[in-house]
C-alpha cells in the first residue's frame, strides 16, 4: 500500500497538471434573478460534455438588468450569451450587437426551429432574421373560479367575447356588489392583448406609426371598456391590493394571468376553494379558439463580440435539448419552450399547466421595435388610465394615443429612411 | 420630573429609529409565510435559522463582504487624502482665481450625477477599467461635497497658527502635514464615515461596472435575491440582517473616534 | 504679528488641488459638458448603436420637456418633496440634536448611535423592511393605527399616501445626518450664554429664539442649502419602493431622468431634463442665500 501512495500522488499530480496545461475556455453567461441561480445547476452536466471549457453564469438582479447590459454592449463588455426577455430583443437588434442564428439552426438538432412554438420563436424574427432561441416561455390564461361561474349557469370557460361578456352579466347579477373580471387599467397587456386578438397590428407602416384609432383596435377597446363602465370589473385598480383575496372573497372572478400565480394560487386560496379554481386558455371574437394571448418569456441570444460562438452555440443547443429544459422546470417552474418537453407526464398531469399547453398555440408577438417597451408602458398604459378614469372619451383616446405613439416613432420614420429599409 | 420626560421622548424616538431593525431581525427568524399574518406578529413562533442557512448556501456571503469591506476602505483612505488636500488648498493657499473656483465647484454640485453615468461608463472603458475596482475608486476619489466639508472646516483654524510655522521655515507641505491634519481630525472622521457607508451602500455603479460576480458586493447580492415573482419576505429579512450588520457594527466600534472627533469641535475659536 | 500676505507657491497649489481638480473635471466635468451637448441632439437607442443615427435637433428637446404633462407631474412631485419633507427633516434633526446636546441627558453616546442607526444602513435593506411596515395587510403601520381606529391604508399603492410614505421613510433614514452636523454646531455655542440668560430668568423658548437659533445660524445656512440641494435631487427612495407609481405620484424630476435616459434610452432628452433641474436648483439656492442674507442684516 505505502508503495502505491507515491505513484498516486504522482498520476493525482500529473493529472491536476496536465489539465492545467490544457487550455480552460471560459464562456460568460449572464441570466436573471431566479433563472440565474437555478441554471447554475445545469451547467456541470455542459461541462462534463466539453472538457476544458468553463461557464461563468453571471446573475444580474431584475431591477437593474436592463441598463445592465445596455452600458455593457456600448462598451463591448457583453458575454458570450445572455438571457435576453422576448420584448427586450429589438433594442440590441438596434444596437447591432446579436448574431443572427439562421445558419446554425437549420444544422442543429437540439435547436432546430420546428422544434419550438411558432408563436414564441417568431418573437426572436425581426426583418427575417433569428436573433434568439426562446428558453422559457410565458403567456397570460384566465384563472377562474368555477363554482361562481356554475352559479351564473356556466360549466365551462367562455369560449367567445360574446360568451364573456354574458357571463360577467350573469356573474354581476347574482351578487351586484361584485364585479366579475379584473381588469387593471394599470397593465397595458390586456388591453394590447385584446387587440391582437382583433386583428389589429398595433403599429402600422412597418411600426412606425400608430395604429389604434383603426377599427380593430377600436373594437377591441371599446369591448374592454364595456366592462369598466358597466361595473362588471372594478373600475379603480386601487381597490384591489390582493388578487388572492379579491379571487376568494368573490370581488371578481376572472383574472388573466400567467404560470408563477399557479403556486402562489395553490398556497394562498383557502382549503375549501382549492377544488374550485381552474385555468383556461383566453376567449377570443368569433371562430377564433383559443383568442391570441402574449408570447412572452425569455430567450438566449448570442453577441457578436463572442470569442467562442461555436462553443456558445452548443450550450445554446445544449440548454434547448427535452430533458435540460425539464430539468430547468423542474428547478425554477419556468414552461418549457421545446414542444416536446410538454409530452412529459409532468404536465400531462397538471390540470392547470394544460391550459397554458393549449393557449401556447396560439400566442402572439407584440410590436418589435425598441420603442415598444416605451409606447407601451407611457402611452398605451397611461391614456387607458385616463379613459377609465373618464377623463377622455373612447374616441379621443385612440387618436391622441395615435398622435402620442407616432411622436415618438418619429426618429424611427427617419431611421428607415436613411437606412433604406422602407418597403415600397 | 422634568428630567424623566426629556428621557421618554429620548427614548420613543429610539424606539421609532430602531423597532424597524429588531422587527426585520426577529421575521428573519420566523419560520416561512409566519411574517404574513395578521395582526402582526413580533416574535417567531417557530425559530428558525433555515434563512440563513439558505443565504450562506445560496450566496458566497462572506467572499461579497470582503470586496464590500476592500472597496469601502480603499474609496475612503483615497478620497479622504484628495479631498483633505484640496480642502486644505481652498482654506488657506492663496492664489489667483480661488473664489472664482471653489464657486464653480459649487455650481457643480447641483447637477443631478445620475447624467455623468453613461459618459463616464463609456471613458473607463476606454482607460481599461471596465470591471476592476479602480472603476469605483477613481471617480470616487474627490467629492465635492467632501472639499466643501474639510474647506469650512479649515477655515475656522486661526491664520496664526500658519504663519507661525512658516516663520520657523514650515513647508506648505509640513503645514498640511502637521497642523491641519491634526486639527481637521473630527471633520474627518466624520467624513470618512460618510463616504464608508456611502461607497457600501452603492448598488447601481458596481453593478454596472462590474462584470464578474466574484467581484460583487453586498448589495448587488441582496438585490440578486428579490425574485421577480415570488417573495419570501423571511428570507429577504435575513439578507437584509446580513448587509446592514457589519455596517452597524463597524459603525459602533468606530462611533468613539467619531463621536471623539466631534467633542473636538471647540478648536475652532 | 503682521499678515503675511504673499501668494502662495504655484507648485504647493498645483499639488494639492491637482489631484481632486483632475478627478473632478475628468469625471465629473467633461461628463456634463458631454451630456449639455447631447440635451440638444436627439441621441438614443439607435444612435447608441451607431453614431451616425442622432441628429442635432437644437431646442426641441427642451420644448418637447415643457409640453410634456408627466414633466410638469414630476416637477409637482419634486417641490412637494423639497417643501413638505424638506423643513420637516431639519426640524426633526434640530429637535434631536438639542435633545441630545441637553445636559439633562444621560446615557448620551448610546441614544446618538441610535439615532444614526438608519443613515448607516443599505438603502436596499432599509426598503425591505419599510415595504413591509406599508403593507396594507400585514404591515405594522396599519396595525399600529388599527388601535385608533384608522381603517388601512395601501400607503404605497395609494396615489394620495404615497409621497407621504416615502417622506416619512426619507425622514427616517436621513434626519441623522444632519442632526450630527446641528449637534457639532450646538458644541459651538458656549455655555455661559445660556447660564447668563437663564439668570436673567429667560424661558426655554427664548433660549432657543434668542440664543441657539442665532448661534447656529451658520450651521442652520450649511444644511439648509445641502438640503435643498440633496431632496431636490431625490432618487433612491422612489426607485427601490416605487418606481415612480402610482399614477406617477412619486416620479420625482431625477427618477424621471433617469428612466428616460436609462429605461427608454432617449438620453438627449434625459439630458435636457437634467439641465432644467439644474437651473431650478440653482434658482431655489440662489434665492435662499438672498433671503439668508436679508435676514441676516
Amino acid at each position: 500500500m505505502k508503495k502505491i501512495l507515491p505513484f498516486v500522488l504522482l498520476a493525482g499530480f500529473l493529472a491536476v497538471s496536465c489539465s492545467k496545461q490544457e487550455p480552460v475556455t471560459e464562456l460568460r453567461f449572464w441570466a436573471m434573478g431566479a433563472e440565474g441561480e437555478k441554471v447554475k445547476a445545469l451547467i456541470p452536466g455542459f461541462e462534463k460534455e466539453n472538457p476544458g471549457v468553463k461557464v461563468n453564469v453571471q446573475m444580474i438582479p431584475w431591477t437593474a438588468a436592463h441598463e445592465k447590459l445596455v452600458t455593457a454592449v456600448a462598451s463591448g463588455t457583453e458575454p458570450d450569451l445572455s438571457q435576453l426577455g422576448n420584448t427586450w430583443i429589438p433594442e440590441f437588434v438596434a444596437l447591432e450587437s446579436l448574431m443572427g442564428l439562421d445558419s446554425l439552426t437549420s444544422r442543429s438538432a437540439d435547436a432546430a426551429e420546428d422544434r419550438f412554438f411558432p408563436g414564441v420563436l417568431a418573437t426572436n424574427r425581426l426583418d427575417g432574421v433569428l436573433y434568439g432561441i426562446p428558453w422559457y416561455v410565458d403567456t397570460r390564461v384566465m384563472f377562474y373560479r368555477k363554482d361562481v361561474f356554475r352559479k351564473a349557469g356556466y360549466d365551462h370557460p367562455p369560449k367567445t367575447w360574446a360568451e364573456l361578456r354574458d357571463l360577467c352579466e350573469k356573474i354581476k347579477k347574482q351578487n351586484p356588489k361584485n364585479f366579475a373580471v379584473y381588469l387593471p387599467a394599470n397593465e397595458w397587456a390586456h388591453f394590447i392583448t385584446f387587440g391582437l386578438q382583433a386583428g389589429s397590428p398595433i403599429l402600422k407602416d412597418q411600426d412606425s406609426r400608430g395604429a389604434f384609432s383603426d377599427p380593430e383596435y377600436k373594437k377591441a377597446f371599446t369591448f374592454l371598456m364595456g366592462f369598466l363602465y358597466d361595473s362588471l370589473a372594478p373600475p379603480r385598480f386601487t381597490d384591489v391590493t390582493n388578487v388572492y383575496q379579491a379571487m376568494e372573497q368573490g370581488y371578481f372572478s376572472i383574472y388573466m394571468s400567467g404560470p408563477w400565480n399557479i403556486p402562489e394560487f395553490k398556497k394562498r386560496l383557502p382549503a375549501h376553494l382549492q377544488d374550485e379554481w381552474m385555468t383556461a386558455p383566453l376567449p377570443g371574437p368569433e371562430g377564433q379558439y383559443p383568442g391570441a394571448s402574449l408570447a412572452g418569456g425569455s430567450s438566449l441570444v448570442m453577441f457578436k463580440n463572442s470569442k467562442h460562438p461555436g462553443l456558445t452555440w452548443k450550450l445554446i443547443g445544449y440548454l434547448s435539448r427535452t430533458s435540460v429544459q425539464l430539468e430547468f422546470f423542474n428547478l425554477s417552474g419556468d414552461l418549457p419552450s421545446v414542444k416536446e418537453a410538454w409530452q412529459d407526464s409532468v404536465f400531462l398531469a397538471d390540470k392547470y399547466l394544460q391550459a397554458f399547453r393549449s393557449q401556447l398555440d396560439n400566442v402572439k408577438s407584440t410590436p418589435k421595435i425598441p420603442e415598444w417597451e416605451q409606447i407601451a408602458f407611457s402611452r398605451v398604459q397611461t391614456f387607458t388610465e385616463m379613459t377609465v378614469a373618464r377623463k377622455l372619451t373612447i374616441d379621443e383616446t385612440v387618436y391622441q394615443l395615435d398622435e402620442s405613439v407616432n411622436q415618438i416613432l418619429e426618429k424611427r420614420r427617419w431611421y428607415l429612411q436613411k437606412t433604406g429599409k422602407v418597403k415600397p | 420630573m422634568k428630567s424623566l420626560f426629556h428621557h421618554i421622548m429620548l427614548t420613543l424616538v429610539a424606539l421609532i429609529c430602531l423597532v424597524p431593525f429588531l422587527w426585520m431581525l426577529s421575521a428573519s427568524f420566523m419560520s416561512p409565510g409566519e411574517s404574513a399574518r395578521f395582526p402582526p406578529r413580533f416574535f417567531p413562533e417557530n425559530w428558525t435559522i433555515e434563512h440563513y442557512q439558505t443565504l450562506f448556501d445560496r450566496l458566497n456571503l462572506s467572499r461579497y463582504f470582503i470586496n464590500s469591506v476592500l472597496i469601502s476602505s480603499a474609496v475612503t483612505l483615497l478620497s479622504l487624502l484628495v479631498n483633505s488636500m484640496a480642502g486644505y488648498a481652498f482654506a488657506k493657499l492663496r492664489f489667483k482665481g480661488k473664489e472664482t473656483l471653489f464657486k464653480s465647484l459649487m455650481a457643480a454640485l447641483i447637477i443631478p450625477g445620475q447624467v455623468t453615468m453613461l459618459p463616464v461608463f463609456l471613458m473607463l472603458k476606454e482607460m481599461g477599467f471596465i470591471n476592476t475596482y479602480w472603476a469605483i475608486l477613481i471617480p470616487g476619489m474627490a467629492s465635492i461635497f467632501g472639499i466643501f466639508l474639510i474647506r469650512q472646516y479649515a477655515l475656522s483654524i486661526p491664520d496664526s497658527l500658519i504663519e507661525a510655522a512658516k516663520m520657523d521655515g514650515a513647508t506648505d507641505f509640513q503645514i498640511y502635514r502637521k497642523i491641519i491634519l491634526p486639527l481637521c481630525k473630527p471633520i474627518l472622521i466624520t467624513l470618512a464615515i460618510f463616504t464608508f457607508m456611502g461607497t457600501w451602500n452603492d448598488f447601481l455603479w458596481p453593478l454596472i461596472v462590474l462584470n464578474d460576480q466574484d467581484m460583487y458586493t453586498l448589495p448587488i447580492a441582496l438585490a440578486n435575491l428579490m425574485g421577480e415573482h415570488v417573495q419570501d419576505t423571511e428570507l429577504m429579512m435575513a439578507g437584509s440582517v446580513m448587509t446592514v450588520l457589519p455596517v452597524i457594527i463597524l459603525f459602533i466600534l468606530l462611533q468613539k473616534y467619531y463621536i471623539q472627533g466631534i467633542m473636538m469641535g471647540g478648536v475652532k475659536e | 504679528m503682521s499678515r503675511i500676505r504673499t501668494r502662495s507657491r504655484w507648485s504647493s497649489v498645483v499639488i494639492f488641488l491637482g489631484p481632486a481638480l483632475g478627478a473632478i473635471g475628468i469625471f465629473f466635468v467633461l461628463p456634463v459638458l458631454a451630456a449639455f451637448i447631447m440635451s440638444f441632439t436627439d441621441f438614443d437607442i439607435y444612435s447608441l448603436g451607431n453614431w451616425e443615427y442622432a441628429r442635432f435637433v437644437g431646442l426641441a428637446n427642451y420644448s418637447k420637456l415643457l409640453d410634456n404633462p408627466v414633466f410638469w407631474q414630476a416637477l409637482k412631485n419634486t417641490f412637494y418633496f423639497v417643501l413638505i419633507g424638506g423643513p420637516l427633516s431639519i426640524a426633526v434633526s434640530l429637535m434631536a440634536a438639542m435633545m441630545l446636546n441637553s445636559p439633562l441627558t444621560r446615557l448620551r453616546s448610546t441614544f446618538r448611535v441610535v439615532y444614526f442607526l438608519p443613515v448607516v444602513t443599505t438603502l436596499v435593506a432599509v426598503a425591505v423592511i419599510w415595504r413591509y411596515i406599508y403593507h396594507p395587510k400585514f404591515g405594522l403601520l396599519n396595525y399600529f393605527l388599527s388601535f385608533f381606529d384608522v381603517s388601512p391604508v395601501d400607503w404605497l399603492g395609494d396615489p394620495v399616501w404615497a409621497m407621504p410614505a416615502l417622506i416619512l421613510m426619507a425622514v427616517w433614514k436621513n434626519f441623522g445626518y444632519n442632526m450630527i452636523i446641528f449637534i457639532a454646531g450646538l458644541q459651538n455655542i458656549p455655555r455661559d450664554l445660556y447660564e447668563s440668560a437663564m439668570i436673567e430668568g429667560a424661558s426655554p423658548w427664548q433660549q432657543f429664539r434668542y440664543i441657539t437659533l442665532p448661534m447656529l445660524a451658520p450651521t442652520t445656512v450649511f444644511i439648509t442649502l445641502m438640503t435643498i440641494i440633496g431632496y431636490f435631487q431625490f432618487f433612491a427612495e422612489p426607485y427601490v419602493m416605487t418606481q415612480g407609481g402610482p399614477l406617477n405620484q412619486t416620479l420625482s424630476i431625477v427618477l424621471y431622468m433617469y428612466q428616460e435616459g436609462f429605461r427608454w434610452w432617449n438620453m438627449g432628452f434625459s439630458a435636457a431634463v437634467a439641465f432644467v433641474l439644474f437651473l431650478i436648483i440653482f434658482l431655489a439656492t440662489a434665492l435662499q442665500m438672498r433671503l439668508q442674507k436679508e435676514s441676516t442684516h
